[in-house]
């Protein structure tokens, strides 16, 4: 983890060709993405009332779902890591499950839990509670592809740093709250840093099991990657509005990867292990 | 650095603790009681569902129509089936309505649409005719929405085999491949077509023979029934009609 570049790595010259377009392949869409933005009406756009409602609605309802996300996948996470590793590679399995099936998936998942000849969904009926399509179903959705990424990256770093601060901390008479919120949180602090900015942005984008659970209503589930997607078919918003919206999303990509600085070696670990 | 971090993250928090999750109920000005409908409607007639949903509000204070939901109808109806709280629907024709049945009123016809070749300005594809576009990068409604059956018929009438590049989930999606100048041709009803002033427009012959019946209806799960079917009424309605007719579509 020096600062320098190692010199004496011996590689085969031609492989400048694939790692050249390897980065071109990732940066000349977004340059263009960035193009294609129509500057003068930049400020209309992103301030017309769909955008403004999308944008309100993306930003509370992903702030919410990484609140929850913190709240269930933090605890989650340290049991993990402090579990013997048959059940922490069980633990690891389940938790992932979501992050490798396509967000599309989640989103019929969630239905046929809570649809209204879903199990939980019919329960909720008699109470007069509805889920599906309305604003909670946007947070739901959100929470539920987000966690993974929170509950990885926070697992990594604690498992990193061992339990042998807490035994002494424990054996020095602190009870298990102090424990916990002295010493552990702030070892794992890291990983929660970069965990809950992962999770932020994965909300912000989520959108496949959005579109299945929660639909597509302007100003209720209608989210900034909804409107989006609509623009581009045609209803709703101008696809003027549509890029802004997309570079409004990029622009916080790069805010949150900056908060994160989730470029430097080992700040993801959590999430490639 | 970190401490600055944390007080964004809790203000961030503390915002949204006070801006919940509330789509739901309807501001009510000067404790006006009022109700909220809900329209889902087809790509095809959103545009004029949100002027006669206007004219609607207009003479009822205390009544909100919110923004129209708009998608293809098949998807809508998808929606009808689990459980999304919508009001009423309107569908671009009628075997999508008769698939939610059970679900809905009466449906009441508004409007008959056929359909048209758009290509992109210039006409970069040399499209003539419906002949054209087995040769052409085409793209259509899928068959399962409206559009993309009527779509099916037409082809089908004239005896031409499509390979499409895409098959859109709403007429508006057809278009807006067009619009974007990423396809030689698609086929949309002719309200979209006169809608968009970046297509150029051909007639086929015999579409007035796979012509396509809009149709409204209630949702019967709507908490607003009778608000539901006064709209429906009003948009079958003289005035729901004038709209209809201003945008160019047929009468039922």
């Amino acid at each position: 983890m020096t600062g320098r570049a190692d010199a004496s790595w011996p590689w085969p010259p031609v492989l400048a060709v694939p790692i050249v377009v390897g980065l071109l392949l990732l940066v000349v869409p977004m340059a263009a993405l960035v193009g294609k933005v129509e500057w003068a009406s930049l400020g209309a756009d992103i301030a017309s009332p769909e955008a403004l409602s999308a944008l309100g609605l993306s930003l509370g309802t992903a702030l919410l779902a990484t609140a929850i996300c913190l709240l269930l996948g933090a605890p989650l996470a340290i049991a993990i890591a402090r579990a013997g590793d048959r059940t922490a590679a069980w633990l690891r399995a389940i938790v992932t499950i979501p992050l490798v099936l396509p967000p599309l998936v989640d989103g019929v998942a969630l239905l046929a839990l809570l649809g209204r000849d879903g199990p939980l969904g019919r329960v909720l009926a008699v109470w007069g509670v509805e889920v599906p399509f309305t604003t909670s179903a946007v947070v739901l959705a959100q929470t539920f592809v987000s966690l993974p990424f929170l509950v990885l990256a926070i697992e990594g770093t604690v498992r990193a740093r061992g339990i042998a601060l807490e035994r002494t901390a424990a054996s020095l008479g602190a009870p298990p709250w102090t424990v916990l919120l002295r010493v552990t949180l702030p070892l794992a602090a890291p990983g929660l840093l970069a965990g809950t900015t992962l999770c932020f942005a994965r909300a912000l984008g989520e959108f496949g099991a959005t579109a299945i659970f929660a639909g597509n209503a302007p100003g209720v589930t209608r989210t900034m990657p909804l409107a989006i997607y609509t623009a581009f078919h045609g209803t709703g918003a101008t696809q003027a509005t549509a890029i802004a919206l997309s570079l409004l999303l990029l622009v916080s990509a790069i805010a949150v990867l900056l908060l994160a600085r989730a470029w430097r070696p080992g700040a993801m670990t959590g999430s490639v292990r | 650095m970190r401490r600055r971090v944390s007080a964004a993250v809790a203000a961030a928090l503390l915002l949204t603790g006070c801006s919940p999750a509330d789509g739901g109920g309807p501001a009510a000005p000067d404790g006006e009681p009022t109700a909220a409908l809900t329209i889902a409607s087809a790509a095809s007639l959103a545009e004029a569902m949100t002027t006669i949903a206007e004219a609607f509000e207009q003479g009822r204070s205390g009544v909100d129509v919110r923004p129209i939901v708009s998608d293809g109808s098949a998807t809508l109806a998808t929606q009808i089936r689990a459980g999304a709280p919508y009001d009423v629907f309107i569908s671009a024709d009628e075997p999508t309505m008769a698939g939610v049945a059970e679900l809905v009123g009466e449906p009441v016809p508004l409007a008959t649409n056929r359909l048209v070749i758009v290509v992109p300005s210039g006409n970069p594809g040399g499209v003539r005719g419906l002949g054209d576009l087995a040769g052409a990068s085409t793209v259509l409604c899928a068959p399962e929405v409206p559009c993309g059956a009527a779509s099916e018929r037409l082809l089908a009438l004239h005896g031409v085999d499509v390979r499409p590049v895409s098959l859109e989930q709403s007429v508006r999606g057809v278009l807006a491949k067009v619009e974007a100048n990423a396809v030689d041709a698609g086929l949309v009803y002719s309200t979209d077509a006169a809608a968009s002033a970046s297509v150029e427009t051909i007639a086929v012959a015999g579409a007035e023979q796979v012509v396509n019946r809009a149709v409204a209806a209630t949702v019967l799960d709507s908490r607003e029934l009778e608000l539901a079917a006064e709209l429906v009424r009003f948009i079958a309605g003289g005035e729901g009609r004038a709209v209809l007719e201003a945008l160019g579509f047929g009468a039922p």
